[in-house]
């Protein structure tokens, strides 16, 4: 029984060597490299849950901004047609209103050489006209005036005519 | 405070107290032994000489299991004993060292009983050994007793040579594990003991001293473990001897001197503080925590030694104690008592060993808990 209370010599010794002996090389041989490799892994790993993390809400985010660039895109391309439309139905309009005017004004070009023509023409006219009254006229005086007589009256009656006016 | 005060005050008188009560039950029964011893030897002297089987002394039967040892005992007994002798290593002050194997011992009596004393000569000393239950004594060529110092490869100091070897190969080869594939996920071997790293890491040392301060003692405080942990295990295989290494005084002194030592290096002001100028105590009361805050110093690496002694000792005891029932009714009722005992006690032991693998592990885990615990203590910073 006392062997098993009293600490024996050789057992204290050769605790003491073999515990301090491995406390030193596992400290140096295992513990150090273990402790350190354990930490840097649980570092990596809380690194990639957060930079997953991190990723994920980029997606996201940019998930996000597609979205609205589609929309914009999407408006954008609306807005562009309508313009494009707006603008050829303005072209459309303008030239028709170009021609419009264009026709108008042709046509009444056109209708002022028609006017000039024909008053030229009548002018012309008048001025045959008259021409051949005055030779038609003339023929029938030189008919008419023939007799002396005749000159005579007619001469008083002119006379006439004009003291009265 | 004074509450707390006041429980660590009733602890540690029970524990002294205990402590007491176990020394002088020791003495009692040491004297109980010899007297025994005395009888048993005539005894057995006597039924040698009729013939007969020696009476079976439960007693001693337990004590020689889980004492150390100068010979890993597989089975046997006495003259059919198998057992593997182990070297002795004795320095002889004055007259030089010799190394042998314990098989040389010899026993003078022709006796079966493999615990009665026995004789052996130094190799290179010529000193005369003789090896009884008390230990070994040396007389020189003249008769006279001489100084020895026995730092003899004992069956404890084997099995714990055989630990660290394999503690040592084990963990070499998981932290080479770690730095052949870093970062990736543990396997094999590594990813068996990585849970019991952290397990010390996260679950001891980082709660109880904090993470930074606790880096300074982790290797102290795995190594702890996992040599407690290996020793109480290899105790619990059969028929390789018996080991009781965490049971021999012997290495939990060790055990404790060094926490006590690497606690007392590693306090701070505050400690001391606390110990010898408690705050927050009348004075006539300090009179009293002082003295007893001083003692705790001691007691409580002394009391860690002691539970884990006891502990695993109680462990092999228990399972020794229902070997011997078998034994006992065998002898005094007969071989039907005898083996009707045999299977209650056997169903007894499959429960004990299924405890005593539980108590390996809490045991080694209490050890490490509580060093962590004082090392935290020793290294608290001020908080008011």
């Amino acid at each position: 029984m006392d062997t098993l209370l009293t600490p024996a010599f050789g057992t204290v010794f050769w605790a003491s060597i073999a515990f301090i002996s491995v406390l030193v090389i596992l400290r140096v041989l295992a513990w150090k490299p273990i402790l350190n490799a354990l930490e840097s892994r649980e570092e990596s790993i809380g690194k990639a849950l957060l930079e997953a993390e991190k990723a994920r809400e980029e997606m996201a985010n940019l998930h996000a901004n597609n979205e609205q660039l589609l929309s914009e895109a999407r408006l954008k391309r609306d807005a562009m047609l309508k313009e494009s439309r707006d603008m050829a139905n303005k072209v459309v309009a303008e030239a028709k209103a170009k021609a419009k005017i264009e026709a108008s004004k042709e046509v009444e070009l056109a209708r002022e050489a028609i006017q000039i023509e024909r008053k030229a023409a009548v002018a012309e006219l008048k001025s045959e006209v008259a021409q051949l009254s005055i030779d038609i006229a003339e023929r029938l005086l030189r008919e008419e005036l023939k007799e002396s007589g005749k000159q005579k009256d007619l001469v008083d009656k002119l006379i006439q005519e004009s003291t009265l006016n | 405070m004074i509450k707390g005060l006041f429980k660590r005050f009733t602890l540690t008188l029970v524990l002294l107290g205990l402590h007491q009560l176990t020394i002088a039950q020791a003495e009692g029964e040491v004297n109980i032994d010899n007297s025994d011893h005395s009888t048993h030897e005539t005894h057995s002297h006597h039924s040698h000489t009729e013939g007969e089987h020696s009476e079976f002394v439960p007693g001693d039967f337990i004590i020689h299991h889980i004492a150390d040892a100068n010979k890993i005992h597989f089975f046997g007994e006495g003259a059919d004993e198998i057992s593997a002798p182990l070297p002795m290593i004795i320095y002889v002050e004055g007259e030089g060292l010799d190394v042998f194997m314990s098989s040389a011992f010899k026993s003078e009596s022709e006796s079966h009983d493999s615990h009665a004393p026995s004789t052996a000569q130094g190799p290179s000393t010529g000193v005369l050994y003789t090896k009884d239950e008390h230990g070994i004594t040396g007389k020189n060529e003249n008769g006279e007793l001489v100084e020895i110092w026995d730092v003899s490869i004992t069956k404890s100091v084997f099995g714990m040579l055989l630990i660290i070897t394999c503690i040592i190969l084990l963990f070499t080869r998981v932290a080479k594990s770690y730095s052949r594939n870093p970062g990736l996920a543990p396997t094999g071997m590594t990813n068996f003991l990585e849970p019991l790293i952290l397990f010390v890491r996260d679950d001891i040392a980082y709660p109880v001293i904090g993470k930074e301060k606790s880096k300074k003692f982790l290797p102290f405080l795995l190594t702890t473990f996992f040599f407690i942990l290996g020793c109480n295990l290899l105790g619990l295989i059969p028929f390789i001897g018996g080991f009781n290494i965490t049971g021999t005084i012997g290495v939990t002194i060790i055990l404790a001197l060094l926490v006590f030592i690497i606690t007392t290096i590693n306090s701070n002001k505050h400690y001391w503080g606390h110990i010898l100028w408690p705050p927050g105590v009348p004075h006539l009361i300090k009179l009293i925590v002082v003295p007893i805050e001083m003692l705790s110093v001691f007691i409580k690496p002394t009391v860690l030694m002691i539970r884990l002694t006891a502990n695993m000792s109680a462990g092999h005891i228990i399972i020794l104690s229902f070997i011997s029932l078998v034994f006992i009714f065998n002898q005094n009722f007969g071989t039907g008592a005898g083996i009707g005992i045999g299977v209650f006690s056997t169903l007894f032991m499959i429960f004990m060993y299924f405890l005593e693998i539980l108590v390996a592990f809490l045991q080694a885990y209490v050890f490490t808990l509580l060093a962590a615990i004082y090392f935290s203590e020793a290294t608290q910073e001020p908080h008011h």
